[in-house]
């Protein structure tokens, strides 16, 4: 065989047994909505934590981070400060948010909107903003199987046919099997990541340098200054750095589907568990640095970054292990996408659609429009990953600067009666508007700060004064359950 | 809901200000240890160091006596 038909080949082979087992799990079950969207609230331990490191290392892990340590340098060790921070913030709300959502039975992030603040405009909003958010996440992780399967074929299989077979087979397990499929996959998927970031990490110095060491001696002797900040950017400095990190680090679970899957738990003691142990699951991006390192002494000038991992590890490895690195990217890239794609429809039918526009529908109609959506959201992004160009690290930073906008409601809500509703409304909306207008003008960094982060602030400032401006007595805190279990309009 | 303990926040504080607030003190590549740039071998540090801290605040808030009850 050719190298690219055995690449190819094994490739197919890791993504046809991750599709097969994602259709057999659960398959048996008969499927209502609660079960869809939130696997029946059954999930232990081992597998909340793979659910949510399917859906945390992802292609940006793979090819984004490898790509920027490449292009960019030093800014790049953001990362590893972002998720390990992300995970002790987390442990200061997410048990606190897995009791609300418990007790008043939410399953999506607008369901905690509504139930605390009583405003269905607001978690209408929220749903909108998540949305907004999920367009260039999802956009990466298409990006990311185009990119894999482009590199490891040699170039015979394009980008747009590798990307819309992909999306296909996403469609087709989110519609089949929801969320319990979703977590299957992550087995296969974590374990192979492991294996090829070990593999890439190590190898690639290894082979080239003799050492990791060596490899830095040599970095830190040829480009002095790639390995500190602002590495090969012009403005992506310490201030950068430290508001990037921050939006990042909140904004974590802010996501409509990490935020979901805090209410798939079994106990807030699992979440609490579950934050103490997580960063040390971040040690493995630790591999991906010295792998994007390495490639900018042994092949400077690429044009796009994305590819300098891959584009070594097809020099380096035989063609075998090109397949296993590429099926496990390629999965990695398809997870997420999955959850991606599920969350927003569900989204969208439960809390956008039918609070605002059809109140009467139930919720096999519901079921109904949340397939419908995964269709359409299916190939929405697949139509603006085919056009689109941009850095991974840059779509995922974009998302941030949009969803993070919802930190200050979640937060607030949680911890302060006073917080207001239309405060909190009229926050988000300055923060979103904020930060995609200073990022579509190009205006991010702004005074060496990240655009989203100078938007937050704006929306928290907002937010507390507009809270502690309304009135004391109109403050309400969480209902009791029975008044939040009612339909949705006050 | 039981918020976090006071004693829990101050152990959640100090990798924000070990691996974020302080990144000036740390970004530099001398002295390397252990074939590391010393800005990667601190995050990668305090990536270890991050559970310690929290393995003390979820011991403080699960056995600890006296924490305030919320609403």
């Amino acid at each position: 065989m050719t190298p690219a038909a055995t690449a190819l080949t094994v490739i197919i082979a890791i993504v046809a047994i991750g599709t097969a087992v994602g259709f057999l799990a659960g398959s048996r079950q008969r499927m209502d909505l609660e079960q869809w969207a939130v696997g029946g609230r059954g999930f232990g331990t081992a597998l909340v934590f793979l659910l949510m490191a399917g859906e945390i290392y992802t292609t940006f892990a793979f090819l984004g981070v490898s790509g920027w340590a490449y292009s960019r340098g030093g800014p790049i060790l953001y990362v590893l400060a972002y998720l390990s921070l992300a995970y002790a913030a987390s442990f200061f709300f997410l048990p606190q948010l897995w009791e609300v959502g418990h007790k008043h039975r939410m399953q999506t992030q607008p369901d905690f909107f509504n139930t605390r603040y009583g405003n269905k405009y607001l978690s209408g909003f929220v749903c909108v903003v998540g949305i907004l958010a999920f367009i260039p996440y999802l956009q990466l992780q298409l990006d990311g199987v185009g990119i894999i399967v482009s590199v490891a074929s040699f170039g015979h299989i394009g980008r747009v046919p590798a990307m819309t077979v992909a999306t296909v087979l996403v469609i087709a397990f989110v519609v089949a099997n929801g969320v319990r499929a979703v977590a299957w996959v992550s087995v296969i998927k974590d374990v192979l990541m492991v294996v090829a970031a070990v593999a890439i990490g190590i190898g690639i110095p290894l082979a080239h340098f003799g050492s990791i060491g060596a490899m830095f001696t040599a970095l830190a002797h040829a480009r002095p200054h790639h390995l500190t900040m602002p590495g090969a950017t012009a403005n992506l400095g310490h201030s950068w750095y430290i508001s990037t990190v921050l939006l990042t680090a909140l904004g974590f679970y802010m996501w409509p589907h990490t935020f979901g899957a805090t209410f798939t738990a079994k106990s807030a003691d699992t979440l609490r568990r579950n934050a103490v142990v997580m960063p040390l699951y971040t040690l493995t991006l630790a591999l991906m640095f010295f792998a994007g390192f390495a490639v900018v002494l042994i092949t400077p000038h690429l044009q796009n970054g994305d590819l300098a991992l891959l584009t070594v590890v097809g020099r380096i490895f035989p063609p075998w292990l090109l397949g296993v690195i590429g099926g496990a990217g390629a999965l990695t890239a398809m997870v997420p996408a999955a959850v991606l794609i599920l969350t927003a429809a569900t989204l969208f039918a439960k809390n956008l659609y039918r609070p605002l526009f059809a109140p009467a529908m139930t919720d096999d109609g519901v079921a109904r429009l949340a397939r419908g959506m995964v269709f359409f959201l299916g190939a929405t992004s697949l139509a603006l990953a085919i056009y689109g160009s941009s850095t991974l690290v840059s779509l995922l930073l974009t998302g941030y600067a949009v969803v993070t906008q919802c930190f200050p409601g979640v937060i607030l809500g949680l911890y302060w009666r006073r917080a207001s509703g239309r405060a909190v409304f009229i926050g988000m909306i300055a923060g979103v508007l904020l930060a995609v207008s200073l990022m579509s003008a190009h205006l991010d960094p702004l005074f060496g700060l990240n655009a989203g982060f100078l938007a937050l602030c704006i929306n928290l400032t907002v937010a507390v004064l507009g809270s502690l401006l309304s009135a004391p007595e109109a403050a309400r805190g969480f209902q009791e359950p029975r008044i939040a279990a009612r339909p949705l309009s006050e | 809901m039981k918020p976090p303990s006071i004693g829990a926040l101050a152990l959640g504080i100090i990798p924000f200000i070990a691996m974020c607030f302080s990144v000036a003190l740390w970004d530099r590549i001398e002295p390397m240890i252990l074939g590391l740039p010393f800005n990667l071998f601190w995050l990668i540090l305090w990536i270890l160091l991050t559970p310690c801290c929290l393995w003390g605040a979820y011991r403080l808030d699960t056995k600890g006596p006296g924490t305030e009850r919320g609403s």
